[in-house]
């Protein structure tokens, strides 16, 4: 019975939010919010906005870090994907994806702050280990003016992001019996790989890529951590009119919201009219017949960015580990000169309290939206429909592709006015929001694959629907199960926006205290909320990969042991 | 080949009562029969021509793309209308699809009937059909250690351990090699006749027609004279 209507809450839950937050700006943006005592329209919102100094220039860094971010991210996984199908490093760097996807973005942005800054790891390991300059230099790299460290961040987490999605399509691609087409046809491994596969796979992450496209456009948090200040990219100067004191600066803020909607669906317009200038220039270039393309150059260039981003990464994740537990830290030493637990021992009684909440939010919005999934599924599979790949998927990206500021700062204004922001239930239905597309992705493809005639046979032996879900579709399920749930928790702790908007300073979760210690807190400490959130997620995909494991031991066509 | 005594009174075996299923307009197959318990009705066709449909629509659990009428009836009571749980069907298909997550004898424990109970009753229920199947001490097996054989003989015996009023059997033999086929078939065979199921086989493959040595039905341009 649940399972009926299970597809309609899961759709209503992620567009209604998305559709009253929107509807929740536009008013006060034209002046009415009653809560405020204004309740007649007007056009004083815009004014005071297209007033502010430096708007131009905060739009057009918001524009630069949305593209910049998207095409980087995609090259780099073009490329990588072209030059590794089918080699060996290709299959280990299948397995690196998860764990790289479940580091919160917060973490990601003070990793790299803590290396490519003027006193970070890169400049100590030159001035320490390589004879470079004793001081660090005077430049600005960190809260840059352009947000090339906001873009840098943005690729790091995006480029798994995108991969796993690459990943997802090959499938449906036909990859191996193209390549063996296109080879046999006396095309390169790269050439090849671009004109018989990419543009198939391309056609099947759309969605992810637009996704991407408008979370850098919109970002807030790791714009808090990394971007400029003055002027700010538009996200935060919205927050910032938002956390002003002067309630006025909430119809400028509203204003700005919705002017934050209009950039992102004219990026999202431009980049859907590059794809077609794209789509015809490589029609041409594929039709031209051109055998070999960089055949040599691309799979060495491949290395190389691939090499890169594996240094930041191991870079960044050490610099957090060592500054957790650094005690004295000279520049230009490239560790410590001392270590201590202290860090840890001293923060321990907030840290705790925060982690609870993390946890308590994380877990009770995975459970839902993965109760919910399943039912969704299950309903599916009750009725015989049978859905492949994207099919259906759409709707999933409506909250990931909407500006985040724009609807929370909707949902929290419709909160405050119900009575319910600053509850537990509105943080966690927040978060929810997020988590539900990503729990959905995550277990839907491993569901429908599951052969519908084992649910004949369950019946046919008497088994009522009910009791063949729990007793063979969950259990057989049970790593993707997990996994979906570890992935909902982490997406959950990354929340920075969807928390401090609903929550205030009532729900404080690891991720708020790492980006209000960030501007300014001691190093050791922000690397202690830092490594924590990374720390999390591990955890939970290591608790999901372990338990299917022992709980089926000694059962090989489970393929966990 | 001795079988049980036909028993044409529709109050025993499987009756399918003026069974049409189709495809949009098109009838893929039509069925007119009795199968008296321990009798074997074959249904042949070339793949694809929707013969699986029927037991499909007699099991309940037809495709949605699917549109069958016509009345079934089993031992006397029309099924039709029943959730599929509730219509004492056993289904074999090609692959075994032996639960991952269970054992050799968790499978079958998931198959036995409910109307044994007690913990060492189904155990001992369990282990004394693995016996009889010549697989004694299987029980603790993980299912994908287990040889093509054996895995087909424990599908069956789950099958069977459920206590079904009739058997399908979807192409049950066409992944086996042919030694193997001849005897697993022969094995199903002997256990449906033994026990008085009526069984309602689909296959493309001439020899299990033969050896069932029952009527046939010919589905050919998807449409089945019967």
């Amino acid at each position: 019975m649940l399972a009926r209507f299970a597809p309609a809450l899961t759709i209503a839950i992620l567009i209604g939010p998305v559709f009253a937050g929107l509807a929740g700006v536009l008013a006060p943006a034209f002046g009415y919010l009653p809560a405020l005592g204004r309740s007649e329209l007007s056009l004083d919102p815009w004014r005071a906005l297209f007033s502010t100094p430096g708007l131009t220039q905060s739009i057009a860094v918001s524009l630069f870090i949305g593209f910049g971010s998207t095409a980087i991210s995609l090259a780099f996984v073009i490329l990588v994907a072209a030059a590794g199908e089918g080699t060996r490093a290709f299959a280990l760097v299948r397995r690196l994806l998860s764990p790289l996807l479940a580091v919160p973005h917060v973490a990601v942005a003070i990793g790299l702050a803590f290396v490519i800054a003027p006193s970070g790891l890169v400049f100590r390991i030159w001035g320490g280990w390589l004879g470079g300059p004793q001081i660090p230099p005077d430049i600005l790299i960190v809260n840059d003016p352009y947000g090339l460290s906001v873009i840098a961040a943005l690729a790091l987490k995006e480029i798994p992001f995108l991969f796993l999605m690459v990943l997802a399509a090959k499938p449906q691609a036909d990859v191996e019996r193209s390549m063996m087409l296109a080879r046999s046809m006396g095309y390169g491994r790269v050439a090849g790989w671009l004109k018989a596969v990419w543009p198939r796979i391309y056609a099947q992450i759309r969605l992810p890529v637009l996704a991407v496209l408008a979370y850098g456009l919109s970002v807030v948090d790791v714009a808090l951590v990394l971007g400029p200040n003055t002027p700010p990219t538009l996200p935060v100067q919205i927050l910032k009119w938002i956390n002003d004191p002067d309630l006025s600066l909430r119809f400028q803020a509203s204003a700005a919201a919705v002017l934050q909607i209009g950039l992102v669906a004219i990026a999202i317009a431009v980049w859907i009219a590059l794809e077609k200038i794209a789509g015809r220039a490589g029609r041409r270039w594929i039709e031209g017949g051109r055998r070999r393309w960089f055949e040599r150059s691309a799979p060495i260039a491949a290395s190389v960015v691939s090499g890169l981003y594996g240094t930041a990464a191991v870079l960044a994740a050490t610099a957090l580990l060592l500054w957790s537990i650094a005690r004295g830290w000279r520049y230009p030493d490239p560790t410590p000169s001392s270590y201590t637990l202290e860090n840890w021992t001293r923060e321990s009684p907030r840290a705790a309290e925060l982690v609870t909440n993390s946890l308590l939010i994380g877990l009770t919005a995975a459970v839902i939206a993965l109760v919910l999934t399943i039912l969704s599924l299950e309903n599916e599979t009750r009725r015989g429909e049978r859905r492949r790949g994207w099919q259906g998927l759409e709707l999933l990206y409506v909250p990931l592709v909407a500006p985040q500021i724009s609807f929370l700062l909707g949902l929290q204004i419709l909160s405050i006015w119900l009575g319910v922001d600053e509850s537990f239930a509105a943080v966690v239905f927040a978060h929810l929001v997020f988590v539900l597309p990503y729990v959905f992705l995550s277990i839907s493809d491993p569901w429908r694959a599951v052969d519908p005639r084992y649910r004949h046979v369950a019946l046919g032996l008497g088994v009522s629907e009910n009791k063949a879900l729990l007793t063979t579709r969950l259990p057989m399920l049970l790593p993707a199960v997990l996994s979906a749930l570890a992935l909902g928790l982490a997406v959950s702790i990354g929340q920075y926006l969807a928390t401090v908007l609903i929550a205030g300073a009532r729900w404080p979760t690891i991720t708020t205290e790492a980006v209000t210690l960030a501007s300014g807190g001691d190093r050791r400490i922000i690397a202690v909320y830092a490594v924590l959130q990374m720390l999390l997620p591990f955890v939970a995909f290591w608790l999901a990969l372990a338990a299917p494991r022992l709980a089926f031991r000694n059962r090989r066509g489970m393929g966990v042991s | 080949m001795t079988e049980t005594g036909h028993d044409q009174s529709p109050s025993s075996g499987l009756w399918l009562d003026g069974v049409d299923v189709k495809l949009g307009v098109a009838t893929l197959v039509s069925a007119d029969a009795h199968v008296a318990p321990g009798e074997i009705l074959t249904v042949m066709g070339p793949s694809g021509s929707g013969k699986t449909s029927l037991l499909g629509y007699v099991a309940g659990i037809l495709a949605p793309e699917f549109t069958a009428t016509g009345a079934v009836w089993l031992d006397g009571a029309r099924i039709d209308g029943l959730a599929p749980e509730k219509r004492r069907v056993g289904l074999l298909f090609q692959d075994p699809l032996l639960f991952p997550h269970l054992s050799v004898g968790g499978n079958l424990a998931f198959g036995l009937s409910s109307a044994i109970k007690g913990r060492a009753a189904r155990h001992a229920a369990v282990e004394a059909a693995l016996e009889d199947a010549g697989l004694a001490g299987f029980a603790s097996r993980d299912p994908a250690t287990l040889s093509g054989g054996q895995k087909a003989r424990v599908a069956l015996l789950r099958v069977l351990l459920s206590d079904p009023r009739a058997l399908l059997l979807d192409e049950a033999f066409s992944k086996l090699d042919t030694q193997l086929r001849q005897q697993f078939r022969a094995y199903v065979f002997d256990q449906a006749r033994a026990r008085g199921l009526p069984v309602l086989m689909v296959t493309h493959d001439p020899q299990d027609a033969e050896a069932a040595g029952g009527r046939v039905i010919e589905v050919r341009n998807g449409h089945a004279p019967d």
